[in-house]
């Protein structure tokens, strides 16, 4: 089997672009990719695109070149990114391709996604009353989580905080001006506990990664960042997710667990050798949920950490370094390749304002999505 | 008024919610889902709150089906003990008062309080305000 580098990366700055569609956006972000990885599309021997609302991927090999490329489309909840990265490095860890792209964007309208019941086999009345939220589903976990855990709201709020603060000095992020901690705590409430800047929003925003198999990285005189690990993994029983209409009284663990245990094995590491993460943060309570749930720390010692300011970019595990999907927003078929592309930013030493220091050598990535998937990546220079 | 579905109450007067039971593993799910695997199972009317929130958004129709004029409401997860926990609004309470652990009790609510035939909703109230 061989080792999977990333070769080449781009993005299409996140937020709101009147007049370029999503596939625009994706087509923005695979020339790029194509730039810095020093090929024209022609080289490109497979793809895989995740969109949720903007349209098929393959689509926008009317505007790349009309080369009879292998082109999947990928379509995994919040999740798809993830699962189109994964894809696409099994092609060439199989050895059965040397070159390819994994590419995510999407475009949404203002408000909530449109969820419907139908497409997550759930009866119409479900809908009917009110209950296809997503933000219900998220505070409802977090109101549990802090009641067992002891977490404060003051803890969610400091998230926030320093997610609009790293997102200064990202150029692709959308929301780029700091928010004091108690503007964010005196916000409207949109979903008790959460006020209006501890979610993220539906956004616009394209990112394409280039995959490349060891030999042909060295051949393109790239650095080497290996994908040491990319996983995906659905719900085990007893989980608790979007759209749930009852939970089970046993409970269990969460598609996350597995997918992260999943992704240490492989990569031969454990979290504490980890130097940035990127963990999913549609809301600033999933942060904190998500660092336990990815075995970064025990339940309740976020508290500690964040009031300490180890997820800082300075700290001991900087967590979304670009301000992640609250401060960029959530495009759903890009979200999770944009974590992946941070995480190649920081290994190159190219974050500027954000970048971490003492020359990291490792990165992780985790997105979350409905109905309970996740994906995880762990990047190595 | 009729309910907003068929197969989620009892004919019994209080309701019972109608749960479902897998028939080979006991888990018990709520509501019942189409097909063999799983059997009707009435849920205890009975239970406490595992966790909640506050709806303070109109969502969108489609497919949300309720009243144009929009007032705020709680909706959480109620722990029916030893068979499952289950969604549904939050009524009877301030939002102020609403805690984790609160014994809570079947009700039903219409969707649309304004409207005449409005569909009933599964709803919880706190247990001590009912009789």
């Amino acid at each position: 089997m061989s080792d999977v580098c990333i070769v080449g990366i781009g993005i299409h700055p996140f937020g709101r672009t009147d007049g370029l569609s999503g596939v625009d956006q994706g087509v923005v972000a695979v020339r790029q990719a194509l730039d810095d990885a020093g090929i024209d599309w022609p080289a490109i021997q497979f793809a895989y695109g995740a969109s949720d609302a903007a349209g098929n991927p393959d689509t926008m090999v009317d505007r790349l070149g009309l080369t009879g490329v292998q082109f999947i489309n990928v379509r995994n909840g919040c999740a798809a990114g993830g699962s189109a990265l994964f894809s696409a490095q099994m092609a060439i860890k199989s050895g059965e391709y040397d070159l390819g792209l994994a590419v995510g964007f999407d475009k949404h309208p203002h408000g909530a996604f449109n969820a419907l019941p139908s497409e997550y086999n759930l009866p119409d009345w479900y809908g009917e009353a009110g209950y296809m939220i997503t933000t219900q589903f998220f505070a409802c976990k977090i109101m549990r989580y802090m009641h067992q855990h002891g977490i404060s709201r003051e803890t969610l709020g400091r998230v926030s905080e320093k997610a609009f603060r790293n997102a200064v000095h990202a150029p692709h992020a959308w929301r780029r001006e700091p928010v004091p901690l108690d503007v964010i705590l005196d916000a409207p409430m949109v979903s008790d506990p959460y006020s209006k800047f501890m979610f993220c929003s539906p956004a616009e925003g394209g990112v394409a990664l280039i995959l490349a198999s060891e030999k042909k990285a060295r051949e393109l005189g790239k650095p080497l960042i290996r994908l040491k690990a990319a996983t995906m993994r659905t719900r085990p029983p007893g989980s608790f997710e979007v759209f749930a209409p009852s939970i089970d009284v046993d409970r269990g663990g969460s598609a996350t667990n597995i997918a992260s245990a999943d992704a240490f094995r492989q990569a031969g590491i454990g979290p504490e050798g980890i130097a940035v993460a990127q963990l999913q943060d549609t809301e600033s309570g999933a942060e904190i949920m998500h660092m336990a749930e990815n075995g970064f720390c025990r339940d309740g010692e976020q508290e500690q950490w964040l009031a300490e300011g180890r997820t800082e970019i300075g700290g001991r595990l900087p967590v979304n370094t670009d301000g992640g999907c609250l401060a960029c927003g959530e495009p759903i078929g890009a979200s999770g390749l944009r974590q992946v592309y941070e995480n190649v930013v920081q290994l190159r030493g190219h974050g500027g304002g954000r970048q971490v220091p003492g020359e990291p050598k490792t990165a992780y990535s985790h997105v979350y999505g409905a109905p309970g998937v996740s994906a995880v990546t762990i990047l190595e220079r | 008024m009729q309910a907003i579905a068929e197969g989620l109450f009892t004919d019994e007067t209080p309701p019972r919610l109608i749960g479902g039971r897998d028939r080979t593993t006991g888990r018990i799910v709520f509501p019942c889902p189409q097909g063999e695997r799983f059997e009707p199972w009435p849920l205890q009317r009975k239970g406490t709150l595992w966790s909640w929130t506050v709806q303070r958004y109109r969502p969108k129709s489609p497919p949300y089906a309720g009243p144009d004029a929009f007032t705020p409401w709680a909706v959480g997860y109620v722990e029916l003990p030893g068979e499952t926990i289950v969604e549904a609004r939050i009524v009877g309470v301030e939002f102020d008062s609403l805690r984790i652990g609160m014994a809570l009790e079947l009700t039903q609510v219409p969707l649309d309080p304004a409207a005449p035939e409005s569909a009933l909703i599964p709803a919880f109230m706190p247990a001590s305000a009912n009789r």
